[in-house]
């Protein structure tokens, strides 16, 4: 019983692992909470749901949302954050700007969805079986679907560790986040490190939302709810770290499974909001981040 | 006649307080000018503005007679500006290996790379040996040298120091000095060194600059600086 627990939390969570990157990859170069980031992985969804509808193959349609949520993200970037950064840069509306700029994004990308595609449930199938593997004569509630979001999760993760840790082009966006203003000194090209930084969100909000929907159905804010446990991941591990965004999204996910399992369904989201606020009352900075707090 | 640093009629203001006004000066390639001032001076100002960091309200300022006002910080890398801010310009983050890449990751040419990295390590062999270490755990005297070594990759032509002096203990102040001295000598490079550390800078310094409320109050050769005994009193200290 603990062991199936386990497995529907490891694939819930490694959902919100990638919610909660793709949150932390924006906060970390733009320091901005990215609420559309639920919007963009939803419009990516459908542009996957809609390559599925004419191809038939949910292996070309996975590709195409995700290259789209990277075109999307960087567009954002260039077409609203970076004019902000301009425009409103001194005084308290350089703080709270980008916010109602990701939320008013939110609903227009919600809007937009349903325009074009209504606002009712689709179904966005995958050829992987929905049911669980059978291991002896007993049925886990762990389906090849799940195994594959398990999978895309690591994929994800190992990539972007990879990209990090061994490329230039992650040294460059870890010197743009830690210290921007160096980093240009040094001659890096911050603004663009910034918009790759964004394009690499957008194509990991697109991942979550294209292997998490066969799961269940797609409508324009279908994703809304998983951005929410994604952001009390990404608060876990502290915001700024990419390894505390997997942990926490991890934790939470496993956590959720035990606290639906015996306490009950109606408890489960509210215990999301209960450990985002003991977070930040007792580690305000995470579990993962620096106690130092860091400013663009 | 090939032009190094001129600037003109340079004014800058912080909002409402002007830090710079009406300033002009040149700086010859290959010189080392010290730029002497207390704190308040505008020195950071100035040094901010020739790097990119901010933009002046006006006047001009060319290096190699090509205009360097509102250009970006990491296009003026590309012509040869690099600008060592204040305090310990490192990212303590990084490891020290990976603050001495960044000042290359734009260069093309990645032997010259290489060997820019190695004759920085030659120059500063302290940090050979924490090259593994996070670049917070290093002592000041240390960070302040890998922030030049880190200059040093991107081969300068115009090297900005700010306060490089600053907080360290004078043993420390004097190594780093000399190596500047030796870029000056070996290299040919052109420093514009902001010091308050006056009596330090103006012994390597070529000539001196004495910023006081942000206007030039006294410039020229750097040894009759250090031997005018009113300059002394009034900006110098010592």
């Amino acid at each position: 019983m603990i062991f199936n627990t386990l497995l529907i939390g490891a694939s819930s969570g490694a959902i919100y692992s990638l919610m909660a990157l793709a949150l932390v990859l924006v906060w970390r170069s733009t320091r901005v909470v990215n609420f559309a980031q639920a919007g963009q992985a939803a419009l990516s969804t459908y542009i996957g749901y809609e390559i599925m509808g004419r191809t038939h193959n949910y292996w070309l349609s996975v590709p195409v949302a995700m290259c789209f949520g990277a075109l999307l993200a960087a567009g954002v970037d260039v077409l609203f954050m970076r004019v902000l950064a301009r425009r409103a840069q001194q005084g308290p509306i350089a703080e709270i700007a980008p916010v109602i700029t990701t939320l008013g994004l939110l609903g227009l990308i919600h809007s937009l969805i349903g325009l074009i595609w209504g606002n009712a449930f689709v179904q966005y199938t995958s050829p992987l079986s929905g049911k669980g593997f059978t291991i002896g004569a007993q049925v886990i509630p762990f389906s090849p679907q799940n195994l594959l979001i398990v999978l895309a999760a690591i994929g994800v993760m190992a990539t972007f560790a990879a990209i990090f840790t061994f490329t230039d082009l992650g040294l460059s966006l870890r010197a743009a986040s830690f210290q921007p203003e160096i980093a240009r000194l040094a001659g890096i090209r911050v603004d663009r490190v910034r918009t790759i930084g964004w394009a690499f969100a957008g194509a990991t909000g697109a991942v979550a939302g294209v292997v998490i929907t066969p799961t269940a159905y797609l409508s324009p804010n279908s994703l809304d709810l998983l951005l929410v446990s994604g952001f009390v991941a990404a608060v876990i591990g502290g915001l700024e770290s990419l390894i505390g965004a997997v942990v926490g999204g991890l934790v939470l996910g496993i956590g959720f499974a035990f606290i639906l399992q015996y306490i009950g369904s109606s408890v489960t989201f509210l215990a999301g909001f209960i450990i985002l606020m003991v977070v930040q009352l007792v580690r305000p900075h995470g579990f993962f981040g620096h106690k130092t707090s860091r400013h663009a | 006649m090939t032009q190094g640093l001129v600037v003109k009629d340079l004014s800058i203001s912080h909002g409402a307080v002007s830090a710079i006004h009406n300033l002009s000066f040149e700086i010859a390639p290959g010189e080392l000018v010290a730029l002497i001032g207390s704190n308040g001076a505008g020195k950071t100002t100035l040094l901010r503005a020739l790097s990119g960091l901010i933009a002046p309200q006006s006047g001009t300022a060319t290096w190699h007679g090509t205009s360097i006002v509102k250009s970006k910080p990491e296009d003026l890398v590309r012509a040869g500006i690099v600008h060592v801010s204040e305090g310990k310009s490192v990212i303590p983050e990084l490891t020290v290996r990976e603050n001495l890449a960044i000042g290359g990751l734009w260069r093309r040419d990645k032997e010259d790379v290489l060997r820019a990295t190695n004759e920085s390590l030659k120059l500063f062999p302290v940090l050979n040996e924490r090259l593994s270490q996070r670049a917070d755990s290093l002592s000041g005297g240390e960070r302040q040298m890998l922030a030049i070594a880190r200059a040093l990759i991107s081969r300068p032509e115009l090297l900005l120091l700010d306060e490089p002096s600053l907080g360290l203990a004078p043993l420390i102040v004097e190594q780093i000095f000399e190596s500047l001295n030796t870029l000056r000598t070996n290299v040919g490079m052109t420093i514009l060194l902001v010091e308050q550390n006056a009596m330090g800078a103006l012994k390597i310094a070529d000539r001196g600059l004495i910023l006081n409320l942000g206007t030039l109050v006294g410039s020229g050769a750097a040894t009759d600086l250090l031997h005018d005994p009113q300059l002394r009193s009034a900006y110098l200290g010592f």
